[in-house]
């Protein structure tokens, strides 16, 4: 028998991931704390050291070449930029839990132990290239998400939400699962490599990617499998809300695009056309849900199912689409995350937890926090796709790419969506600048450093991103031609 | 004689429809969840028939089969956990009574 | 041959029909005189004083959800007992970081008090 050859280096970024949510658990086990702050700044201060490492490792990666690990993950460029999106996702959620947390828990080591698993899993999902590798990284990824959304326990709708994501996510592991055992059966094989050898397709391997896509939908909030996606990102602490709607959607559309690369004789004509109606529905549904929406919180979660479904259209083209998908991601990250974190600053605390802004919180917020208001118009006007912020550009190429592969009218839906999206996101932009401040606005008085961080290098990314759009798109299309 | 590898296929198809069916109908989520764990080991049942009947040299079957066990069983603990914190707060784990959050 | 397996139906359908029949005679001979004492739950011994369909605790499902958690990951020593002559410190390796991070889990949930009954 022949040992697995077992070369860990190119999996750096996971290893610090996992030994540091590990540490956290020795940390708390080992150190008493003053009180919940105290720890919290601890706890977030070492998560965010090593998500930092972590992106560095993975950045000094960059164009080196690919590595195969035990012949069950897959380290080439494509991973390594998937793992910059996650990584940014987590850094930038860590910032705003800093002294978000201990407002509502003294369980700081979970929670970031939890997120630190949770980042680890996604990147593990985006550059699995064998079945079972593929299926324990998204139940990582799920578990730990499950927990981080009901986390906060004193508060029925973050437990709620937990309860329905995991019902539904569970459920979807079971289509997700089966559809893995009949490539299976139809294969003999768990390694995509040697699925995609296969000249045949065969009717089990239809079906079972069928049952595949069923999974991936439910995990990128499809419609119609996005039942549990409101209810989860309105109930879930905001931090963990914007790192879930950015993060688990990057890691599940790579593995997503990484499967449809792989499976033989299924052309792009069969799936393009289940993908497209999802894509449709998520869209359109998610806009029009948006736009009767009083909770802030509910507007973004809705938001962000139109959103998976803008980035689907891009699914249809194949893998020629990947660098707009990745483009995408980042812009996403940016621009999502940092309207949860303007969201987070405007909830109202009570004694166990802060409460849901509504739209009317932001009310007046010009006149009180300029820097803040014009920091979530941009974000609005980003999300909205207006030149020549990151959105636009997102939204540009991800189009482009499905116009180019034949797919001109779904390009059109989209479009058209994005015209029904503006009424909502700007909405937000004149009640911040327009109306007058009444008993409804709140804002934080002190905006915590971490969180003013993160909406820092958000605004930083949204504009920056939007004015090198053309370079970064280049450079992402040299890192996944190897998938082409 | 052997049992032939469709007569596991149709046992595990029907596991998994029962599964679904609990998944569906059910409103205590317990219930929901015994139907989820029906339709993973469905699934187990597919791949060891699989693995015995066309690759029985190959161990991957199997070893999918414990990767499989042991994500269940971290999925039920979480979901028992899950339905304790709402239980000592409503009382209730009826899946049509969880309205806190709504339109 | 699903034929071979002709015996195994004869036995299941042979102890059915003798079930009900022993059942069926039982009904059927046996005399009946009912009184208080006999419809307890338990004829003879201690009279119930709650009763039994009450629900667990939730300390019970707590027990539940360490035991489900720390008796399945058994599971990964079994494959790895069997190949353990072939895979020499290279599996002492492997496990030995497996267990680590069990050991780590199990010791960070004793320290949360998952273990405390009250």
């Amino acid at each position: 028998m022949t040992l697995p050859n077992l070369d860990l280096p190119p999996l750096l970024p996971e290893i610090i991931l996992i030994g540091m949510a590990l540490l956290l658990l020795v940390v708390d086990m080992a150190a008493r704390f003053r009180d919940a702050r105290a720890e919290g700044s601890l706890m977030a201060g070492l998560t965010f050291a090593s998500v930092l490492i972590a992106a560095g490792a993975t950045a000094a990666g960059i164009g080196g070449g690919d590595a195969s690990v035990a012949g069950v993950v897959l380290v080439d460029d494509l991973s390594r930029y998937l793992n910059l999106v996650v990584l940014l996702a987590a850094g930038l959620s860590v910032l705003l839990a800093w002294a978000y947390v201990p407002q509502f828990s003294r369980e700081s080591s979970s929670f970031y132990a939890l997120v630190l698993l949770a980042t680890a899993g996604m990147m593990f999902m985006g550059k699995s290239v064998e079945l079972i590798t593929l299926f324990v990284s998204l139940e990582i990824l799920s578990v730990s998400l499950y927990i981080l959304t009901g986390f906060n326990r004193h508060q029925l709708a973050s437990a709620e939400g937990a309860l329905k994501y995991f019902l539904l996510g569970a459920f979807s592991s079971g289509f997700f699962l089966y559809g893995l055992a009949l490539f299976y059966v139809q294969t003999g094989s768990t390694q995509l490599a040697e699925i995609a050898a296969q000249d045949s397709g065969g009717v089990l391997l239809l079906i079972g990617l069928g049952l595949l896509l069923v999974g991936f939908f439910f995990k990128l909030a499809g419609v119609p499998f996005h039942m549990w996606a409101p209810d989860a990102y309105q109930g879930a602490p905001t931090p963990v809300t914007g790192f879930m709607s950015v993060a688990t959607k990057a890691a599940a559309f790579i593995a997503l695009f990484r499967v449809l690369a792989a499976v033989p004789g299924v052309p792009v004509e069969v799936w393009g056309w289940a993908v497209a109606i999802v894509a449709v529905l998520t869209m359109t549904w998610g806009n029009f849900a948006a736009l009767r929406q009083k909770s802030l919180k509910r507007m973004l979660a809705y938001s962000s199912i139109a959103h998976a479904g803008y980035m689907m259209t891009g699914l249809v083209a194949g893998t020629d689409a990947l660098n707009a998908i990745l483009y995408y991601l980042f812009a996403y990250a940016f621009m999502n995350i940092g309207a949860f974190a303007v969201a987070a600053m405007l909830e109202r605390p009570t004694p166990n937890a802060p409460q849901d802004a509504t739209i009317d919180a932001a009310r007046g917020l010009f006149d009180r926090r300029p820097a803040l208001a014009t920091a979530m118009a941009i974000f609005m006007l980003s999300l909205t796709g207006i030149p020549p912020l990151v959105g636009f550009f997102g939204k540009l190429y991800v189009f482009g790419a499905a116009v180019s592969a034949g797919w001109a009218w779904l390009a059109v839906v989209g479009m058209l969506n994005s015209v029904v999206s503006a009424y909502y996101y700007l909405r937000v932009v004149v009640v911040m600048f327009m109306a007058p401040e009444d008993e409804t606005s709140y804002v934080r008085s002190r905006i915590p450093a971490g969180a003013g961080t993160a909406i820092a290098v958000a605004v930083t990314g949204v504009l920056l991103m939007g004015l090198l759009a053309t370079p970064v798109f280049v450079e992402l299309g040299r890192a996944v031609i190897a998938l082409r | 004689m052997t049992v032939p590898l469709s007569w596991y296929l149709i046992f595990a198809t029907a596991l998994f429809s029962i599964g679904f069916f609990g998944v569906l109908a059910r409103r205590n989520a317990i219930a929901v969840l015994m139907g989820v764990e029906l339709m993973l080991n469905a699934v187990n049942v597919n791949l060891v028939a699989f693995w015995r009947y066309l690759t029985p040299t190959d161990l991957s079957g199997q070893i999918f089969v414990v990767f499989v066990f042991a994500v269940a069983a971290a999925e039920a603990a979480v979901g028992l956990a899950l339905m304790i914190s709402i239980y000592r707060t409503r009382k209730s784990i009826n899946v049509d009574e969880l309205n806190e959050l709504k339109l | 041959m699903a034929i071979d397996y002709l015996p195994i139906l004869i036995l299941i359908i042979v102890a059915f029909l003798f079930a009900a029949f022993i059942l069926g005679l039982t009904w059927v001979l046996g005399p009946k005189r009912p009184n208080k004492a006999k419809d307890e739950p338990i004829e003879s011994g201690m009279i119930p004083f709650t009763s039994p369909r009450q629900r667990f605790s939730v300390q019970y499902y707590m027990v539940a959800m360490m035991f489900i958690l720390f008796d399945v990951e058994v599971i990964f020593l079994y494959p790895w007992a069997v190949k353990m002559g072939q895979l020499k410190w290279f599996g002492i390796a492997e496990m030995a970081v497996f267990l680590l991070i069990l050991v780590i889990g199990f010791f960070f949930v004793w320290k949360k008090g998952a273990f405390e009954w009250d």
